[in-house]
């Protein structure tokens, strides 16, 4: 179940996405939220869609891991679906019975809604599968770089992301042993009421906390240990840099933006 | 030229309790391979932790190759020369991706990128670890995940290796794998090495062996000459390896056997009385 939450997740291949530069792709990542969020009709979502194919095709990632990332808003779609299908104003009535009245534009919305949500969490996940927490986390240091100016912690904040990111395995397997632990004393966690479900979470939260906690200190000491000490003497393995594939990226991502400013005027349904 | 030199060492975590170590004094001489046994509790570990300044001692002194550890001017380029493995491969990898946390080390102390890269591949190559390089960590095993923590204090370049019962959370492949790792830097590499286990079959392999119990040394000498006295050993909850309850069967049973390390040596014993 814990397994299924693949956010974060680095899939090693070597692909043009995965050599593009990290502050490219975490741009572009912000660019295509804008585009996803600017497209009013069905011609922008379709842009999207095969923006999102390209970079999709340029990442060598499978679908299908792709697409276990909709599982963790799986409610959340099923719940803003069924929301907006029969509360949505329109005319053309397709389906009634009772008080329940289904509209053609309701059903459109409905699709839209759900295609410009799952078109934001692969988008999202695509960052995570193609870029290493460290480049991601060296290239967000690269971004924030002018905040340094005043004396905001950028290097700290950046190594917090890339150590909080690393963690997210361990602390997943962790939180399944003590799972397990639990139900072989007989603990439930799949039946119940909501309430008494959100119950039998505590006795599993408390140990986790204890134990990051001590992951953490021994975590400091093996820091402490390898000589870290802060930015200042610090230099860097991996060097980020600016190449081809990032102009190409940029091209891409004006191009997309510009599309789905432009199909704003096609005649159609506009929601 | 002494690796590492405890005088009369004393520590306690807090001043009202029971010290942790009492008045613990010896040294490694460079290129040597010291084993530190004793039960849960004995202060091993602490001792680990002393001798690169995570811990500052109540009293005494501890120098490495000559620098004091207590002054606090002197830890980072303590920590340089010594490296610490610690228990749980899990809490030690800062990194998600096997070379970036291999690069952890020499980045912090602003090795140039080119000779990071050379690092990260040695040290890889020392630990036999080379074709998981773009790996995520959290995809390896224990013993393999202990490797690549080796791997990263080595890519340190240090002088003295602690392994700070490295292999208690590993299965018994796992550790063999980091004794092999072990035992090859300090032949080939000559790097010192401080190994701290409460197995015992581990001390086999280090030229000397120190045993302690709460708080203080209470053996030490040869593997062979620690081993020899096993009732001692008892009494500090230290059990011997089969090998040596094999000799010591052997010797109860009439047969005048030394005590030995190995089947093969064993064997030559067993021959050697036999033809008597």
């Amino acid at each position: 179940m814990l397994k299924d939450i693949a956010f974060g997740q680095y899939y090693p291949v070597s692909s043009f996405l995965h050599r593009a530069d990290p502050r490219m792709k975490l741009l572009s990542l912000v660019a295509f939220i804008v585009a996803i969020f600017l497209a009013s009709n069905f011609y922008g979502i379709g842009l999207c869609i095969l923006g999102f194919a390209l970079a999709l095709a340029a990442s060598r990632v499978p679908v299908r891991k792709v697409f276990r990332s909709v599982k963790g808003i799986l409610f959340l779609l099923v719940f803003t679906a069924i929301i907006q299908l029969f509360f949505y104003k329109g005319e053309t009535v397709l389906f009634s019975w009772w008080k329940i009245v289904v509209t053609k534009e309701a059903l459109f919305y409905t699709l839209f809604l759900i295609l410009r949500l799952v078109l934001l969490v692969t988008v999202a996940s695509l960052l995570t599968f193609t870029t290493t927490p460290v480049s991601l986390t060296d290239g967000l240091e690269s971004l924030l770089y002018p905040l340094k100016l005043i004396r905001f912690p950028v290097h700290e904040l950046a190594l917090i992301m890339s150590i909080a990111l690393r963690f997210i395995p361990t602390l997943i397997e962790e939180t399944e042993r003590i799972m397990n632990a639990q139900k072989a004393r007989g603990a439930e966690f799949e039946r119940g009421s909501l309430f008494s479900r959100a119950k039998a979470v505590i006795p599993v939260l408390i140990p986790l906390l204890i134990s990051a906690f001590r992951r953490a200190e021994e975590l400091g000491d093996a820091m402490d240990a390898r000589c870290y000490a802060g930015s200042k003497v610090r230099t860097k393995y991996k060097k980020i840099s600016f190449g081809w594939r990032d102009l190409v990226i940029f091209l891409v991502m004006a191009g997309l933006i510009a599309g789905v400013v432009l199909v704003k005027q096609l005649p159609g349904m506009v929601f | 030229m002494k690796a590492v030199n405890f005088e009369n060492v004393a520590f306690s975590y807090r001043e009202e309790d029971e010290f942790s170590l009492k008045n613990v004094s010896f040294s490694v001489e460079e290129g040597e391979f010291v084993a530190v046994l004793g039960h849960n509790g004995s202060g091993k570990s602490t001792l680990a932790r002393l001798t690169n300044g995570l811990l500052h001692l109540t009293g005494g002194k501890i120098t490495v190759f000559g620098t004091d550890v207590s002054d606090e001017k002197n830890l980072f380029e303590i920590r340089k020369k010594v490296g610490i493995v610690f228990q749980n491969p899990d809490n030690q990898t800062v990194a998600s991706i096997v070379e970036d946390d291999i690069a952890f080390g020499p980045e912090n102390i602003g090795v140039a990128r080119e000779e990071i890269a050379r690092r990260v591949d040695w040290a890889l190559d020392a630990v036999g670890m080379t074709e998981y390089k773009q790996r995520m960590v959290s995809s390896l095993s224990g013993g393999q995940k202990q490797r690549v923590a080796i791997a990263g204090v080595l890519a340190l370049k240090p002088q003295i290796m602690i392994l700070d019962e490295s292999t208690a959370m590993l299965d018994p492949k796992g550790r063999r794998e980091i004794m092999d790792v072990v035992k090859k830097l300090n032949r080939e590499e000559g790097m010192t090495i401080l190994l701290i286990t409460h197995f015992m079959e581990e001390a086999l392999a280090a030229d000397r062996a120190i045993v302690m119990n709460r708080g203080e040394i209470v053996m030490r000498g040869t593997p062979e000459e620690i081993f020899e006295r096993h009732e001692e050993l008892e009494t500090y909850n230290l059990a011997l390896p089969r090998i040596g309850v094999l000799c010591e069967m052997l010797k109860k049973g009439g047969m005048p056997v030394r005590y030995v390390l190995t089947p093969e040596e064993l064997a030559k014993e067993i021959a050697a009385c036999a033809s008597k």
